[in-house]
């Protein structure tokens, strides 16, 4: 291709708190219109903001996690600007003193296949700051109504440098933004929820070039998809006008994810005059070594640290790392079965494979299981110790899932423990040597492979109960006798 | 002979309340009576609910039966500038805007009075969302100084002082943004007091501009002003700027702090423009002072030339941004008619604000305005920093600052409400000390020629209110002119 893209992301993460960035108001979605307001979020005459020290925790630490510097100092501006899901008319904001500045985010692009590791790239950020969300216009046939539910809502926007140059980056970067902020119990960043929105300014330059071409911002890109598919979009629309021989004009687009085009929304002419000034109700934020380091010691793992760890300490495949890492919840309960087993690989499997077929079947959240971390442990542990075979272990399994039993309990009940009983062994074996006597012969010409025949038969017999090694030494001395 | 119940001051009343000699009931009858009697000429009042101060009164002496007085202004009616919100009560601000607003909820320093007992009596007229120094901006009425009903009582609170002058109520609040409790209560002759900015908590006073307004009381004497403001000073978590600090007993410190005092005479305050009978009064006072020991020091306020200009800069930015709100989308007025919603804000907007309100709001969006910032907003910025530190150096010399509140005494009605300037230069002396954010006190210190009050305004330390009380009662307890009425 002729052209590079060049992309630049902001971002917008609604933080998950328990009451609104400068009110009391509680927080939530789907609510009745207007439920989750009090004065200070309506903006009635006379109130005043107050800041919400929890909102400021999270921010630092999505900050910490991203690699950004923390301003010792910052303070609160207003950005003024008329519209009608605003209730002050004014956005308390961060305009030239964000709290966080500077950071980088690692994504990973798509490997050649599902099974292999896709390149991985940093993305810079620019920076972070923190403000209120606004709330919502409803639009009927005759008039509009406002729910300010939302407004007032701690916001962050994150917003990165230009280091991205296609959709699948674009998709990349999201992802990994998306899985920093769940594992560190910043926000849910459900899209659907307008938890995490995001805006692109894109434009295009001949590849080799190192200048910047004029951007256009594309708002509105509202789902993971939408994102990759909205930039390609504008990328492609960016190049036709090119090669008309037209001129890229800086303006805003506003994607529409139903007709899969995007269409303009202002111009650089109608762009707004915010007039930024701080904020005279609210006092600066200083942010101390105590503060940081209060929040430093609690900063979890990232998401891509995990899978490295994963991968190289516990020598688990790439395939299983990313099923386990993406969902911290899933990671958490790899950890805490495996370290009670002993046995990473033996408890990544049961997780990757049949904990999450059962979650799906049963259509429940990972927190709602009644098979715990516990359970897979001890599993493991009645496998390794030979108390059940792996085959055994696989019907254990699901009857955990649906009581919640101990594994020890379900094989006590239902009489499912190996049989290492030589005595009923040897009759068993002695009766598959007299019923298989082909066998036994090829057995005894040399052909290795027959035994493994009359092992099976030795299971069927003991529906599965026996001890495989057990089997194999009773029927090598039967047949030594014959 | 006894002063009549309706003019006794807020400490007497709590006497005979205490002593049981009188019920808040007889107090607030007897102020609900006088303002039926002359409102109609001060028209002090925008609103005012009878039944409610009754209901209120009979409360307070049912709790007092109980032996559960609240304390010193349990029973007394506090009258409320229309600009702080009371629960249940119009909060109008005397503007179209919110000429049907009803708050759903009590400011803090209304909560506080209303824990402290006080009876909450009436909305008291002023100038559009505390724009003005006349009253005149008042989209319902303008007042009348009860001095002189051909005047003006000054403003932007000047229902405030002038209902306190005229015996409409004992006590009232009002708050100052450039001199609009102070300038009003030295044209009518009463006490009105700024605290420290960051002393009394703004949460539910109708912000006019944010980083200079502060709620402060009017009163007859001293004591009483103390009295209402030891009530309502404090931290409150709901006012991110409220200060946390130790609120000392001010009637305590009043009795206690005797001076003398080293006090300063800023010479940029007798300059050009100071009319000669206001000079004259303040000299005397200064006389005073001297005279009971107290050092007197020649200072300079050196940016002092720049305060009216860097105060419409901030003020204005500020309030751009603070009236944005009322828009026509919730709970304001709302123009009918409307095409859209850029429509409904411009047409809201143009019918629901007055001319005053609208100047200040195109000046202050200019100011704000990309390209303009920087040479306006931000430099205004700078000086309002070089204008606390002229304060901040003569503090480090002398207790306090003695100036006039006014540089005239208060004007004919209509006679600047053509010419903005002018009017604005009526705060040249008041506008300083907001932008500093330093306490101040204008008490009566003489009458005109025309038989209207003289105001001496005393500027102090920050958070040092007990000393401000104590210089400024030191005046009062040697004259009477905090003793005189007008007749109305």
């Amino acid at each position: 291709m002729k052209y590079e893209a060049v992309i630049g992301l902001e971002v917008h993460v609604q933080i998950k708190t328990e009451s609104k960035m400068f009110a009391r108001a509680g927080v939530g979605y789907g609510r009745d219109p207007n439920t989750l307001t009090d004065p200070v979020v309506l903006g009635l005459p006379g109130t005043l903001p107050v800041m919400n020290k929890r909102a400021i925790d999270k921010i630092i630490k999505a900050g910490l996690m991203l690699g950004c510097d923390i301003a010792p100092v910052c303070k609160w501006d207003r950005k003024n600007y008329f519209y009608p899901d605003s209730p002050k008319n004014y956005q308390i904001s961060q305009y030239d003193e964000p709290i966080c500045v500077g950071g980088k985010l690692e994504i990973e692009l798509p490997g050649p296949s599902r099974n292999v590791m896709g390149e991985h790239k940093l993305i810079h950020l620019t920076r972070i700051h923190l403000e209120e969300d606004v709330g919502k216009l409803n639009h009927f046939e005759n008039e509009s109504l406002v729910d300010f539910n939302r407004a007032g809502t701690p916001l962050m926007e994150i917003v990165s440098e230009p280091d991205m140059h296609s959709g699948e980056e674009a998709f990349a970067y999201l992802t990994a933004l998306k899985q920093v902020m769940i594992y560190g119990g910043i926000s849910d960043c459900d899209m659907e929820k307008g938890q995490l929105r995001c805006d692109a300014n894109i434009s295009i330059r001949p590849r080799g070039s190192e200048e910047l071409g004029v951007k256009v911002e594309l708002k509105n890109l509202n789902s993971i998809s939408g994102v990759r598919n909205g930039i390609d979009y504008e990328i492609q629309r960016q190049i036709n006008v090119v090669e008309r021989g037209e001129e890229i004009v800086q303006e805003t687009r506003r994607w529409d994810a139903d007709a899969g085009a995007a269409t303009l929304m202002r111009t650089k002419e109608m762009a707004h005059d915010y007039r930024y000034f701080p904020d005279p109700d609210l006092m600066p934020v200083r942010v101390n070594k105590e503060w940081l380091d209060g929040i430093r010691g609690g900063l979890p793992e990232l998401p891509f640290e995990k899978q490295r760890r994963y991968c190289e300490i516990y020598d688990l495949p790439y395939t299983v790392t990313s099923v386990l890492v993406p969902d911290a919840r899933l990671a958490a309960f790899f950890e805490e079965a495996s370290e009670k087993c002993g046995q990473p690989k033996a408890a990544a499997n049961w997780i990757a494979n049949d904990l999450l077929r059962e979650l799906s079947a049963a259509g429940i959240d990972i927190d709602d299981s009644k098979l715990r971390p516990d359970h897979v442990a001890r599993l493991v542990k009645l496998v390794n110790e030979g108390v059940i075979s792996n085959n055994i272990a696989k019907e254990v399994f699901v009857e955990m899932f649906k009581s919640g039993d101990r594994p020890e309990e379900l094989v006590e009940r239902k009489g499912l423990k190996q049989s290492s009983d030589t005595g009923e062994l040897t009759r068993i074996c002695g009766e598959v040597i007299a019923a298989n006597p082909r066998s036994v012969e090829d057995y005894k010409a040399g052909k290795e492979n027959a035994i493994n025949f009359l092992k099976g038969q030795v299971m069927k017999a003991t529906r599965g109960k026996a001890n495989p090694k057990v089997v194999d030494q009773v029927l090598r001395e039967e047949m030594g006798k014959l | 002979m006894a002063e009549t119940l309706y003019y006794r001051t807020a400490s007497d009343l709590n006497r005979e309340l205490e002593s049981k000699r009188i019920s808040s009931e007889e107090i607030v009858r007897a102020v609900i009576d006088r303002t039926r009697a002359v409102d109609e000429k001060v028209c002090a009042f925008i609103s005012f609910d009878e039944d409610d101060a009754i209901a209120q009164a009979k409360a307070s002496d049912a709790r007092r039966a109980r032996g559960e007085a609240l304390g010193p202004l349990d029973g007394i009616p506090v009258g409320i500038k229309d600009i702080m919100a009371v629960k249940g009560q119009p909060l109008t601000c005397a503007s179209r805007m919110l000429g049907k607003f009803v708050s759903p909820y009590d400011a803090t320093s209304i909560r506080k009075l209303k824990d402290a007992g006080a009876v909450v009596w009436g909305r008291l007229n002023m100038d559009e969302f505390a724009m003005g120094s006349s009253t005149e901006n008042s989209s319902v009425k303008t007042t009348a100084n009860p001095w002189n009903t051909e005047c003006i009582p000054g403003g932007s609170s000047g229902g405030s002082a002038a209902c306190v002058a005229a015996g409409e109520a004992p006590l009232s609040l009002g708050s100052d943004t450039g001199g609009s409790i102070r300038q009003p209560a030295a044209l009518c002759g009463v006490v009105g007091m700024k605290p420290t900015y960051g002393l009394v908590s703004r949460y539910g006073l109708v912000a006019f501009a944010s980083s200079l307004d502060q709620i402060g009381p009017f009163a007859h004497t001293v004591e009483d002003a103390a009295l209402l403001l030891q009530t309502i000073a404090g931290h409150d978590r709901f006012d991110s700027t409220s200060f946390k600090t130790d609120i000392p007993d001010y009637r305590t410190e009043l009795q206690r702090k005797r001076g003398p005092w080293k006090l300063g005479i800023p010479r940029e305050y007798f300059g050009e423009g100071l009319d000669p009978e206001v000079e004259k009064a303040v000299r005397a006072a200064i006389e005073f002072y001297r005279k009971e020991g107290c050092e007197i020091v020649d200072v300079s306020l050196p940016h002092s030339d720049y305060a009216v200009g860097v105060y419409y800069i901030i003020a204005t930015a500020e309030a751009s941004s603070n009236l944005a709100r009322y828009d026509g989308v919730r709970y304001t007025h709302r123009s009918t008619d409307v095409k859209d919603a850029i429509d409904l804000y411009f047409k809201t907007r143009a019918e629901g604000f007055g001319p005053e309100v609208k100047r200040r709001v195109i000046l202050g969006t200019y100011v704000l305005s990309s390209g303009y910032y920087d040479a306006y907003y931000l430099k205004a910025q700078k000086v309002r920093t070089l204008i606390r530190g002229d304060f901040l150096n003569a503090y480090e010399e002398v207790d306090a600052l003695i100036t006039p509140t006014t540089p005239a005494p208060a004007f004919r009605r209509g006679e600047k409400v053509d010419d903005p300037l002018q009017m604005y230069l009526s705060d040249i002396y008041t506008i300083s000390a907001n932008l500093a954010g330093i306490p101040g006190i204008s008490i009566p210190c003489g009458f005109s020629g025309g038989g209207l009050p003289i105001g001496l305004q005393i500027l102090g330390q920050p958070f040092k209110e007990a000393d401000l009380f104590a210089i400024a009662r030191k005046f009062e307890q040697a004259h009477d002119h905090h003793t005189r009425h007008p007749a109305l």
